[in-house]
């Protein structure tokens, strides 16, 4: 259960400097293991790195120093098959279809159309997007929009799949709901799951274990196990341990979050 | 019809209504304007004999040229300048003053390079429109939203799959932008072109009509080539529309 999926060793991104731009040191050193099949949720104040974390463990970016593995392989220059992403902005393909995007990666790995079929089917209907089919993102809200991200992804049976805060535009209860179809789907397809999210209850609640990273350059000053059940959904925000959790998220957060707005401590 | 377009019909008719009635009453002299009916009926002569179409046939075969030619370049050129920040850089203060050229100045050295005929009209009207369909591609190329690049390489896409499959379509919009400019700015290169010095071609014929007094023949060419322009752009913009609506704007 706790064989290695993905690993960082020693991981750091700094982005060059570029017209009149000083070079920013966004990410590390830090090292982090992905257990095979976890959900591993990741906190820590805007801008210290989460986006760019997510990107070295893709291999979107490359790290400036350290190594980065997946499935025990080097990732090296490109996206390693069997990695899904759902990026922060929207990726709707706004030319196509709900349908047609969910559709995309399937048709070009060249499956037969039956499969397609059945396949984009099964996604839509498990991210009650089967009335959309036909519609266009435009049509559709920010949120139903993540949704066809999130459909088209998982389609594509990954077995590593990195959110970026993929709910932030949802109300707080849409995003319970969302949370709870997320752990579905996480449950159903035994993927590991890593979920960067701004909202300490969201990770506190989805989690097996929650990342806690400093004002940049990110590191994790923390990871907490949160010893929830496999089994669960958003009903153990009911529970006593999980307010507990968020608040020992919150007091880990709080000088980190004043460093990022600039302020001292007090 | 919209609210909009019954106003456009509405103000179109009654200008030419008014035109009538000025052109009818003797305000506006026979010398200068024939009634827009009369310029229908001319319109109807001409389509019917055989006089006007061989210069038809050049004058739209010169713009398919200078059109087609335009399009491909000035995709392509788009294409290598997204590509060399640095050159586009080098270039840039040209495609912006590019308009500011009067670039028919350069009509006689064209004749002198290709001879008088079709080369030099293509090459004049090649020039004025390529730069359009340039800065459009560039335009669309540059709003490529970036996640859109990374979700190709997540998607793990060749080049030319990102090219075909999520650069083309995305900045679809904006190359339909520049078509819709590089035709109207080939059709203005051509007939302008042939106004000056040609033997053939609507442009000539018009600019013949006009030395005879023939105003019949002028304003009845005249409003065979304006329709012909408004039937084909409404049918590029039909095409820009529907993109348009499918993609929320
Ligand atoms: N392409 C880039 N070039 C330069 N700096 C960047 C770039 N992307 C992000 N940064 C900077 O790196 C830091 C971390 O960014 P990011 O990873 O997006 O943070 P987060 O996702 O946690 O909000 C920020 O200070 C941001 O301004
Ligand atoms: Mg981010």
């Amino acid at each position: 259960m706790s064989q290695v999926h993905a690993r960082l060793m020693g991981v750091s991104r700094v982005y060059p400097a570029a017209a009149g731009q000083a070079a920013v040191h966004a990410l590390g050193p830090l090292d982090l293991d992905l257990r095979r099949g976890e959900f591993f949720g990741v906190v820590g104040p805007s801008g210290c790195g989460k986006s760019t974390l997510l990107d070295v463990v893709a291999g979107l970016a490359a790290p400036s120093e350290g190594r980065v593995t997946f499935e025990q392989r080097d990732v090296a220059g490109e996206v390693p098959d069997g990695i899904g992403v759902v990026f922060q902005e929207d990726a709707s393909f706004g030319w196509l279809t709900v349908w047609d995007n969910v559709a995309f990666g399937l048709r070009r790995a060249g499956r037969e159309a039956a499969e397609v079929q059945r396949r984009v089917d099964e996604a839509l209907r498990f991210m009650g997007l089967v009335d959309f089919a036909r519609a266009y993102p435009a049509q559709l809200s920010g949120g139903m929009r993540q949704r066809v991200c999130i459909a088209r992804t998982l389609v594509m049976e990954p077995r590593l799949i990195l959110l970026d805060e993929p709910f932030g535009a949802l109300d707080a209860q849409t995003r319970l709901l969302m949370g709870d179809e997320l752990l579905r789907l996480w449950r159903a397809s035994g993927a590991t799951v890593m979920l960067i999210t701004h909202a300490l209850d969201e990770a506190a609640m989805l989690s097996d274990r929650v990342g806690v990273m400093s004002a940049r350059p990110g590191r994790f000053i923390d990871i907490i196990d949160t010893g929830w059940a496999r089994e669960r959904d958003s009903r153990i925000a009911a529970e006593p341990s999980f307010g507990a959790l968020t608040a020992r998220l919150w007091s880990l957060l709080r000088d980190e979050s004043l460093k990022a707005l600039g302020h001292q401590r007090p | 019809m919209s609210r909009a377009g019954a106003w456009r019909l509405g103000i179109l008719g009654g200008a030419v209504a008014l035109l009538e009635l000025l052109c009818r009453l003797g305000a506006i002299k026979k010398i200068t304007m024939i009634p827009p009916s009369e310029m229908a009926l001319a319109l109807g002569r001409l389509m019917a004999g055989p006089a006007m179409w061989p210069h038809a046939a050049k004058t739209f075969g010169n713009v398919a040229w200078a059109f087609l030619i335009a399009v491909l370049a000035g995709a392509t050129i788009g294409v290598v300048l997204h590509a060399l920040p640095g050159l586009r850089r080098a270039l840039d203060p040209w495609l912006a003053t590019w308009y500011a050229v009067p670039v028919f100045v350069f009509y006689p050295l064209f004749i002198v390079l290709f001879g008088m005929g079709d080369a030099p009209i293509i090459a004049i009207a090649f020039l004025f429109s390529v730069a359009a369909m340039t800065i459009a591609t560039l335009d669309g190329l540059g709003r490529i939203p970036r996640v859109l690049r990374k979700t190709a390489r997540v998607h793990r896409l060749t080049p030319i799959e990102r090219a075909l499959r999520i650069d083309l379509p995305s900045a679809f919009p904006y190359l339909l932008t520049g078509v819709k400019l590089a035709l109207a700015y080939a059709f203005i290169g051509v007939i302008a072109s042939e106004f000056i010095l040609s033997g053939f071609g609507l442009g000539h014929e018009i600019s013949f009509a006009y030395n005879n007094f023939d105003n019949r023949t002028m304003y009845g060419l005249m409003l065979f080539l304006l329709t012909a322009v408004v039937l084909i752009n409404l049918v590029v913009q039909r095409i820009e529309r529907r993109e348009l609506r499918r993609r929320g704007r």
